[in-house]
């Protein structure tokens, strides 16, 4: 089973009177265990293709089935349940919630699913003793560097143990060594043969962490290839 | 999820203090302006209320209110009596007069006549002397306010504390000579003049000469009677009017509230309270939602729907409303405890409390409703943007 099937995804915006087609027939596979990484420039789509296959966007045209789900036609009731069991989210500007401690914060996907506060914060301490956190559990995101949110935020997309993760620019706030020691981890922990990892990136320092790249460009995936050739192409 | 609500509600410590003390400001205005407002209005009417004994008022068709006095002649007193389920019925007079003060300034006064034989209508509480005092020659009863205040003799040393009137202490009524025999408590009347008890018969002396005097006739009737029957009853059979003791307090604040400014003004100040409450919590609070419209959108992005999120902001909206009512009125009540003992007029019954609890919620649900409006529509991709 593929964990996404994107088959001619088209998505429009309206911006004022003009129509902008973000999306304009995408076509994407992501197999079960992989790491997929999405390249390509500012507005291509990338932001928009993840929204689709996430489920925080509608597309207007085409399919788009996650673990064989189709979004498109479950109820916001279906959809939020489903973004809530199986979807994991890391972002670019970590989005912690900064009134909550590392520990709290790790602890809302599982909360959201309906476990007791304190059996879910037991939870999140255990993955952040797994990302190295253990000491700065009741530490808010202001008191911790960039890498040790992001630390925790890649906690927060995997403790409820979801089957997508979706992660957004998750090293373009951090210098390279950090980018690297996340990516890392992130790879380390969350990769397994029933998961699937989507990675939005500009980065090509961690293009190597990829096995394929998918390459997008005017709302297009123009071209998808393994990580070594994207690489050795990108710095030739 | 309440925890986090309340969480993010106060981790910006200046914000939260924002707008629980706009709730406070709305609270305190909503509260404290009636509280005087019916301290006023109470005046109004309380010396029909420390006036327990009757249980009707009876005076002229053409009486407003209680010191709208319009004299009736002295038989009417013997018509009242002479109509059944009547127990008793006393004369009373009330008037203004000028009294002299030992300096040789005037002062105008509430001269109240009671009844020679029984002394029916006199002070509530007595703190020097007795009311039967007022059988004494020239004997007057002064009540404490106006003897410490308004009556006080000058002070030995210019510049020093006036000297209360005091038992045995002479006034000048109208040329008369009256004594001082007792020093009683009563309740502020509305224009907080001094109040002067006598007998009627000497009342009457100290009045300018009228042919009628009679200002009231005080009615208790006899037990079973129902009392709004036989009030109408002396309507009918006098020509004059006859109040139950609530119907006359009623006519007069009711003269009062269409007749004076002080509704309005003290409404004026009670909705500029409510508005600017509203304002300021209701502003505070949207920008607080809007601070947090990336946390909001997290949430949803995480699978967070809409009914738990208004019920996250329903809740923020309850703490802080609780907070700012629960000061606001705590407020209120210390400053009405702290006055309790000057000229202020100060009641704050508990519909009061019902009142403000409906304004601060108000202002509530309208802060609650324009934050709710914005993270209903709060598209999650939102979370996506650096």
């Amino acid at each position: 089973m593929l964990a996404v099937s994107c088959r001619n995804v088209i998505k429009t915006y309206q911006s004022g009177e003009q129509k902008v087609t973000a999306l304009n027939g995408v076509n994407l596979e992501i197999k079960l265990g992989e790491l997929m990484m999405l390249v390509g420039p500012s507005g291509c789509g990338k932001t928009t293709l993840i929204s689709v296959i996430a489920g925080i966007l509608n597309q207007d045209e085409g399919s788009c089935r996650v673990f064989d789900e189709d979004l498109l036609h479950m109820d916001d009731r279906e959809k939020l349940a489903f973004r809530a069991r199986h979807i994991g989210f890391v972002f670019q500007a970590f989005n912690l919630l900064p009134a909550l401690t590392a520990t709290e914060n790790v602890s809302v996907p599982l909360v959201i699913n309906g476990v007791k506060r304190r059996e879910a914060e037991k939870r999140a301490g255990q993955l952040l003793e797994q990302v190295g956190l253990a000491a700065r559990q009741a530490a808010l995101p202001s008191e911790l560097s960039g890498g040790q949110q992001q630390r925790i935020a890649i906690a927060r997309a995997l403790v409820h143990d979801p089957r997508l993760i979706v992660c957004d620019e998750p090293t373009s706030a951090l210098d390279h060594e950090t980018g690297h020691h996340v990516m890392a981890l992130l790879k380390d922990m969350a990769l397994q043969k029933n998961r699937a990892l989507l990675i939005v990136t500009h980065d090509a320092r961690i293009f190597s962490f990829a096995d394929r790249i998918a390459e997008m460009d005017d709302g297009l995936v123009v071209k998808v290839s393994d990580s070594v050739a994207l690489k050795s192409a990108h710095f030739q | 999820m309440n925890y986090i609500a309340l969480k993010m509600l106060m981790a910006d410590r200046s914000k939260f203090l924002g707008i629980v003390m706009g709730l406070t400001f709305a609270s305190l205005i909503m509260t404290q302006q009636p509280a005087i407002f019916l301290g006023l209005m109470t005046r109004t009417f309380s010396f029909i209320s420390d006036l327990g004994l009757p249980d009707i008022w009876v005076m002229d068709k053409k009486v407003q209110f209680v010191d709208d006095i319009k004299p009736m002649q002295d038989t009417e007193l013997y018509r009242v009596r002479g109509i059944s389920g009547v127990q008793w019925a006393m004369p009373l007079y009330k008037g203004l007069l000028k009294a002299r003060l030992a300096d040789g300034a005037f002062q105008t006064c509430n001269l109240i006549g009671l009844d020679d034989a029984t002394l029916i209508g006199g002070p509530p509480v007595m703190l020097q002397g007795k009311i039967e005092d007022l059988r004494r020659s020239d004997g007057v009863i002064v009540d404490w306010e106006g003897a410490k205040d308004k009556l006080a003799k000058p002070a030995p040393i210019a510049g020093g504390k006036a000297i209360p009137l005091q038992v045995g202490d002479s006034l000048e009524l109208n040329d008369h000579r009256a004594i001082v025999v007792g020093i009683a408590k009563v309740t502020r009347t509305f224009q907080s003049q001094p109040v002067i008890y006598t007998t009627y018969s000497r009342a009457k002396s100290y009045a300018p000469s009228e042919r009628k005097l009679l200002s009231f006739v005080l009615v208790k009737a006899k037990a079973g009677e129902n009392v709004p029957d036989l009030a109408r009853r002396i309507s009918q059979q006098t020509g004059l009017v006859a109040y139950s003791r609530d119907q006359f307090k009623t006519l007069t604040y009711q003269y009062f509230m269409k007749y004076t400014g002080i509704p309005i003004n003290f409404g004026i100040s009670v909705l500029l309270g409510f508005l600017v409450g509203a304002a300021i919590a209701g502003q505070t609070f949207y920008n607080f939602t809007l601070e947090n419209t990336r946390q909001f959108g997290v949430l949803k992005a995480m699978g967070t729907g809409n009914w738990t999120l208004l019920r996250m902001i329903l809740l923020q909206a309850v703490l802080v409303g609780s907070l700012g009512y629960g000061l606001g009125v705590g407020l209120t009540a210390v400053f009405g405890y702290s006055m309790r003992h000057t000229i202020l007029a100060f009641k704050f019954p508990w519909q009061l409390l019902v009142f403000s609890v409906a304004g601060v919620s108000m202002i509530c649900v309208f802060a609650a409703l324009l934050s709710i409006r914005k993270v209903i529509k709060l598209e999650p991709a939102i979370v996506f943007k650096g």
